[in-house]
């Protein structure tokens, strides 16, 4: 099937606010995604910053316990749907139509409306913050009954989490539509960068998950306003219903959160090292393989709800198994490295601290897969710093490799080297110094959720504040060197780097604003 | 504009999204203020659910317009495709939510408070003479002693409506193909009909259990998984009717020809599968 | 946060993957799970450590390779890449190894797990309670009941008074148990989800309402452990410690005599008359324990959804009207229903407390005898 533009569509360049608001283009909504994501990250990780600043001593000095328990709450939805997530789906819409050969998505207006639905959605998330009876503030896992005495901000955040729903499921159908359906002759199913792979099994997850998530945000509402007894033990139901559900949907969100950074590890990697991708057809199948055992591994966060010995020790099992494919993962990578050519651009320098932290993160999780011993570390900072790792070292090293990786691609003009560099090692001291000792005072025994703590905890809690505070910071210099880029700077060579693969390569920097208008061919 | 043919269709710049998203916030903010007590909430639910029906008007009907002036080539029609079975897939993990909700209820959670497996604390300390059984509003009686509908009555009929109108949709579908024009009305009309038929049992339904079964939304984990389940599907049946009644609309307008007809498709996959959840309802709501 | 105190703890860090290998050397920084005092405990330590140690060998050999790699096949090195990209033994190779390690593991944790959940043959039962935000503790054989609150000052947590040294793990009624025998804990809660938890005897439990868990522990050494809460309850949640004070068992046995002696005196105090001011004293501690936490010491309350007492319409009004509201609660609302959790005493004395403090100067008294009737 060949994807042929006519020429008339090239003389409609729609100009000013409703280029924006009404853009059917893949590249404009990928720029409006990642510009929401970069805004809310800082958002977020504001309330981060609240967070880490009554934590850095003892005592209550800051702020009320129940405020500091819905910043909790918020910075990780904040940070989950409206950094990480729109960040990926920003990508995928920037890169997945350049990476098959597509003129556009599949649905473009629906792509619209992916987008527009989000700064709604969390226009009216962050709006609780004001309303009587402060934000949410039951944890972003939102159990009840704690979460049903939330006050008047309860259905908001319901109906917020409905909007994002909603959200993610039209962008994931968008996605799997496009590489599905808008393929360039000859890209068959195998060729695919991996990235597009890994977005396309991402996909799926999401819409296998986000309608479980939807449900059980609904029975939480149904159980506030209209008596129903699902979450309630008088009525027959069980508290401990909601975290099946809610994890049957959580655990393939924290895949959701990581695989495509899987994909940008394996663009980014193979380019600076001048090797070609080790293991591809490992790489698919690991990442299959992954996606199939999350749906069966939930209950590893409820080890301690007390459920019967069989079902701890299948949880335990099989979430152990998630170590191989994500090992296989790793090595391949390592492997794409030996005997490579290797040079130390920004992107490869966020694309190995990726695969270390990562790495790392993914160890402390094999800890907690533990059943035994997870009755130790959970609901302690040791779980913290265990996300943490894998979310922040690596999710969002992973977007920022990916920024600095195709950003020239994008607006054609080359970054600023030198402070990219700058900007990766303060970013890796400081994450390390704000999220190591975590490990620390969680094997100590502190627990997370609280806004203070006993006498012995109080050294680590500063060093990660000051670290909190030192990794925040180096974020400003990110966003200051991303509006440079836009602006202006070195003119940047369409292939870009000298390694790159691809057919994002083979456009012009920055691309025409219809990616392909005749279908490439690929061998 | 000209688009000759095998060229993918990109639409310029739409508002319509944007309408929606004001349209759907509108609603919701409608809604959460009304649970809240605010007076308002529901002037402003009105308000979101019209901007919502502007919406669907105008964008469908764009894309209606679109279709038949026949810039739409065979890619394009397998993109919709895609959107429609991803669209579904996720409609059926909802519903997987509540079923969820549903069994684990009964082989679970029920159980544990009547003392079976690890439950014999949790019964002997803290409901000591709950006995398990299903049906049950729990331990607490939650909501009060109630009936339960029986699944051989309107049930039943209903099953029976619902799959013959599987059937006489396929009627119509193979007279659409066929290119038999009164067939296809004919059929797409029973159809609507019987959808309609279904809803109005199961409204008479819900009036007999709330007055005379004292089965009400607040009846414990029965009338909680009973009224969702049940309630989230005559939802769907109602959007499900209301989309094969706008095929309908356009078949009389001439709309569709014998190979070219995705949205009177899509409609009908809908439909078969409102009608494949509601079997999964009758065997394991009513029935078991 | 002196100076003092962070040099040594960054000189820590940087030494970071040591301290936690070298756990006993430096226990003073708390860098590792404690072994604990019991058999389980140090089993779970055990299991612990061997899991570290495994990641650690794992880490040494993937980031070995992958520094070598970085520092020998670089372009400035005049590396040229080679241009393999498969190799299907090796790739065998590092599925199976990897998944041999994890059975490796597998069976020990399984094997730990299965004793864990064994709550037979338990020699004694305690039942406990989580409140928001509390802890009751019913020993089930004994008779004997009562709550368990955070004993560190609203003062100090405000930084307005000295942090002592067990500051925010310390209550006012541990829990007191026996060495050496098998203890089954019965674990549900009252109002939403609480988890008990106990660092030094490896146990930890949700608190569900409605639901009753299980788990035990055998305790070697006497001695005083602290946990806290470990599941998100809300606002005080970092608040609501668990102390557990192990002694031989005599000593056991006489705390437990002298816990029924004091329930048979405060059976009789209640049948007595009260004086105002023993009244108002009790009522105070009552006060400062129970309900502080939201409507404040000063009686002011906390925003428009933690209602002051101070001038309240209910503190002043109807005698009657307070004592139906604070027995049985608000439904809907974070106020609880206080008349199954506090003695008839403690309920007069608070009730007198509310309606004199604060300038409430109704001067009304109330009697253990008027709650009695009113249950
Ligand atoms: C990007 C997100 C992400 C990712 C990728 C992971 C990955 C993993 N997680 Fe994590 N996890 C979270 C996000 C994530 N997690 C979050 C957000 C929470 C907390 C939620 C909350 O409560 O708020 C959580 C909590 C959490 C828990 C619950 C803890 C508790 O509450 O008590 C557990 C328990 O099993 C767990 C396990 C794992 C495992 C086994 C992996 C594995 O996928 C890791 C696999 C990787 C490796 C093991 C490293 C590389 C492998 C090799 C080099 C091969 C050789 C290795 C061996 C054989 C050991 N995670
Ligand atoms: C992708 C997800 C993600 C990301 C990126 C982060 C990023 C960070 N997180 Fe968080 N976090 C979670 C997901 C994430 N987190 C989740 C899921 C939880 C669990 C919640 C729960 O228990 O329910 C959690 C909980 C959590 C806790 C535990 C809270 C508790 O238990 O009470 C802490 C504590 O330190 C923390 C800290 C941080 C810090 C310091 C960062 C930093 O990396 C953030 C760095 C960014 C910035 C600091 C922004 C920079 C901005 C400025 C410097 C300028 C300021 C700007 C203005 C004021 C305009 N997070
Ligand atoms: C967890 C928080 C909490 C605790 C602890 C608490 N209360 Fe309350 N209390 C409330 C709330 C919330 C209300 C408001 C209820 C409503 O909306 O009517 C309230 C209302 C009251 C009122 C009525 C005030 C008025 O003017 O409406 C009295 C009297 C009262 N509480 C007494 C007590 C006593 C006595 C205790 C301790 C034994 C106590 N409360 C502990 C939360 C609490
Ligand atoms: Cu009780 Cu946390
Ligand atoms: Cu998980």
């Amino acid at each position: 099937m060949s994807a042929v533009i006519s020429e008339t569509h090239h003389d409609e360049h729609p100009s000013g606010i409703k280029r924006w608001l009404f853009t059917t283009n893949h590249k404009d909504i990928g720029t409006l995604y990642l510009l929401f994501a970069l805004l809310m990250f800082f958002v977020g990780g504001a309330m981060a910053l609240v967070i880490r600043a009554e934590l850095f001593e003892p005592g209550l000095q800051m702020v009320e316990p129940q405020f500091f328990n819905s910043m909790t709450t918020m910075h990780a939805l904040v940070m989950i749907f409206g950094v990480v997530m729109p960040a990926f789906t920003g990508l995928a819409n920037w890169l997945i139509p350049m990476m098959v050969g597509a003129t556009d998505m599949a649905l473009p207006r629906m792509n619209n409306w992916s987008f527009w639905i989000l700064p709604f959605a969390f226009t009216m998330l962050l709006s609780t913050l004001f309303m009587d009876g402060g934000g949410p503030a039951g944890g972003w896992t939102m159990y009840p009954p704690l979460m049903l005495q939330t006050g008047d901000a309860f259905p908001f955040v319901i109906f917020a989490i409905h909007l994002m729903g909603i959200s993610s499921i039209m962008g994931s159908i968008n996605v799997i539509a496009t590489i599905l359906n808008m393929r360039a002759p000859g890209m068959n199913l195998m060729k695919m960068p991996l990235f597009v792979w890994t977005w396309l099994i991402t996909a799926y997850l999401l819409i296998a998950t986000m309608p479980v998530l939807a449900g059980a945000v609904t029975m939480l509402l149904t159980d506030k306003y209209f008596g129903t007894s699902f979450f309630n033990a008088a009525g027959g139901g069980d508290p401990v219903m909601f975290q099946h559900i809610f994890w049957f949907f959580g655990h393939p969100e924290v895949y959701i959160l990581i695989l495509p950074a899987f994909g940008i590890a394996s663009s980014i990697i193979p380019t600076f090292a001048r090797k070609p991708l080790f293991g591809y057809a490992s790489m698919v199948y690991a990442t299959a393989s992954i996606a199939f055992l999350s749906f069966i591994v939930w209950a590893h966060h409820m080890f301690t709800v007390g459920m019967p010995l069989a079902g701890e020790l299948f949880f335990m099992l099989t979430t152990m198994m998630i170590a191989v494919p994500t090992g296989v993962k790793v090595f391949n990578w390592v492997a794409t490295m030996w005997k490579g050519s290797m040079t130390f651009e920004t992107p490869m320098l966020f694309a190995l601290g990726f695969v270390i932290m990562f790495t790392i993160g993914g160890f402390s999780g094999l800890m907690l897969a533990i059943a035994p011993v997870d009755f130790q570390y959970h609901d302690t900072y040791f779980v913290v710093a265990h996300f943490h790792y894998v979310l922040v070292p690596g999710a969002v090293f992973s977007i920022i490799a990916a920024v600095y990786y195709w950003l020239p691609k994008w607006t054609g003009h080359m970054y600023n080297e030198t402070l990219g560099k700058w900007h990766f090692w303060l970013s890796t001291i400081f994450v390390n110094l704000t999220f190591f000792p975590m490990h620390f005072v969680g094997l100590a025994g502190m627990p997370r959720r609280i806004p203070d703590y006993a006498l012995q905890f109080a050294d680590f809690n500063a060093i990660a504040t000051i670290g909190a505070f030192g990794f925040g910071f180096a974020q400003l210099l990110f966003a200051y060197l991303v509006f440079q880029t836009i602006r202006g700077g070195e003119k940047a060579s369409d292939q870009v780097w000298e390694g790159a693969h691809g057919l994002e390569w083979t456009l012009s920097s920055p691309p025409p604003y219809h990616s392909f208008t005749t279908a490439p061919e690929v061998k | 504009m000209a688009h000759a043919e095998g060229q993918y269709y990109i639409p310029h710049g739409s508002h319509w999204p944007l309408v929606g998203s004001v349209g759907l916030t509108t609603l919701l903010v409608g809604f959460a203020s009304w649970l809240n007590g605010a007076e308002f909430g529901q002037l402003l639910m009105l308000a979101g659910v019209v901007i919502t029906l502007v919406m669907m008007f105008g964008w469908f009907g764009t894309v209606v317009r679109e279709s038949q002036s026949g810039i739409y080539n065979a890619q394009v029609d397998l993109s919709f495709r895609w959107g429609m079975f991803w669209f579904i897939f996720s409609e059926v993990m909802f519903f997987a939510a509540f079923f969820g909700a549903l069994f684990y209820a009964r082989q679970y959670s029920v159980p544990w408070l009547g003392g079976e497996g690890d439950g014999a604390m949790t019964n002997s300390v803290l409901w000591p003479s709950f006995e398990a059984a299903w049906p049950t509003a729990g331990p607490g009686e939650v909501g009060g002693e109630f009936e339960i509908m029986g699944a051989w009555g309107i049930p039943a009929l209903n099953t029976a409506i619902l799959l013959t109108s599987g059937a006489t949709l396929t009627w119509a579908h193979h007279a659409l193909k066929e290119d038999k024009r009164g067939q296809l009305a004919l059929g797409l009309l029973v159809t609507v009909l019987l959808g309609v038929i279904f809803l109005g049992f199961q409204a008479y339904e819900y009036g007999h259990a709330y007055s005379d079964l004292n089965l009400k939304l607040s009846s414990g984990i029965y009338g909680s998984t009973f009224f969702m389940l049940t309630g989230f599907h005559g939802l769907h049946v109602t959007i499900g009717a209301i989309m094969l009644a706008i095929m309908l609309i356009r078949v009389l307008k001439g709309h569709f020809t014998s190979k070219n007809h995705f949205a009177f498709e899509a409609a009908a996959w809908y439909w078969h599968f409102v009608d494949v959840v509601w079997l999964g309802l009758f065997i394991f709501v009513y029935w078991l | 946060m002196s100076n003092a105190h962070l040099k040594p703890a960054v000189a820590a860090l940087s030494g970071a993957a040591l301290a936690v290998s070298a756990g006993g050397a430096v226990a003073a920084w708390e860098v590792n799970m404690p072994q604990g005092v019991t058999e389980i405990s140090r089993t779970v330590y055990d299991l612990h450590m061997l899991i570290f140690w495994i990641c650690v060998v794992i880490g040494i050999v993937v980031f070995g390779a992958m520094f070598y790699s970085i520092v020998k096949h670089r372009k400035s090195k005049g590396h040229q890449a080679a241009q393999f990209h498969e190799s299907t033994t090796v790739e065998v190779l590092w599925t199976l190894v990897p998944f041999l390690i994890l059975v490796g593991m597998a069976i020990p944790a399984t094997k730990t797990l299965i004793a864990m959940e064994d709550t037979s043959n338990a020699d004694m039962t305690i039942k406990v309670t989580g409140y928001q935000w509390k802890w009751h503790y019913d020993y089930m054989d004994e008779g004997i009941g009562f709550f368990s609150n955070l004993a560190t000052s609203r003062a100090a947590i405000e930084n307005r008074a000295e942090k002592g040294e067990h500051y925010l793990l310390d209550v006012d009624n541990p829990i007191v148990v026996p060495v050496n025998k098998k203890i089954r804990f019965l674990v549900t809660a009252n109002d939403v989800i609480h988890a008990f938890w106990v660092p030094d005897l490896a146990m930890k439990k949700d608190a569900i309402p409605g639901f009753v868990n299980e788990l035990w522990t055998r305790i070697d050494e006497p001695g005083v452990y602290r946990g806290q809460c470990a599941e998100l309850c809300g606002k005080d949640h970092g608040f609501m410690p668990i102390v557990v004070v192990a002694m031989e068992e005599p000593k056991y046995l006489d705390w437990v005599a002298e816990q029924k002696a004091a329930r048979e005196a405060e059976m009789l105090a209640s049948d007595q008359e009260w004086g105002k001011s023993d009244l108002m004293a009790r009522g105070e501690k009552i006060y400062n324990t129970n309900c502080a936490a939201c409507h404040q010491a000063n009686g002011e309350g906390m925003g428009s959804v933690f209602p002051a007492i101070k001038g309240s319409a209910v503190a002043t009004g109807s005698i009657q009207g307070h004592i139906d509201l604070v027995m049985n609660g608000v439904q809907g609302t974070a106020m609880a229903a206080y008349g199954p959790q506090l003695g008839d005493v403690d309920l007069a004395a608070v009730l007198t407390y509310q309606r004199n403090a604060f300038g409430n100067d109704t001067g009304d008294v109330i009697q253990p005898t008027d709650i009695k009737a009113a249950r």
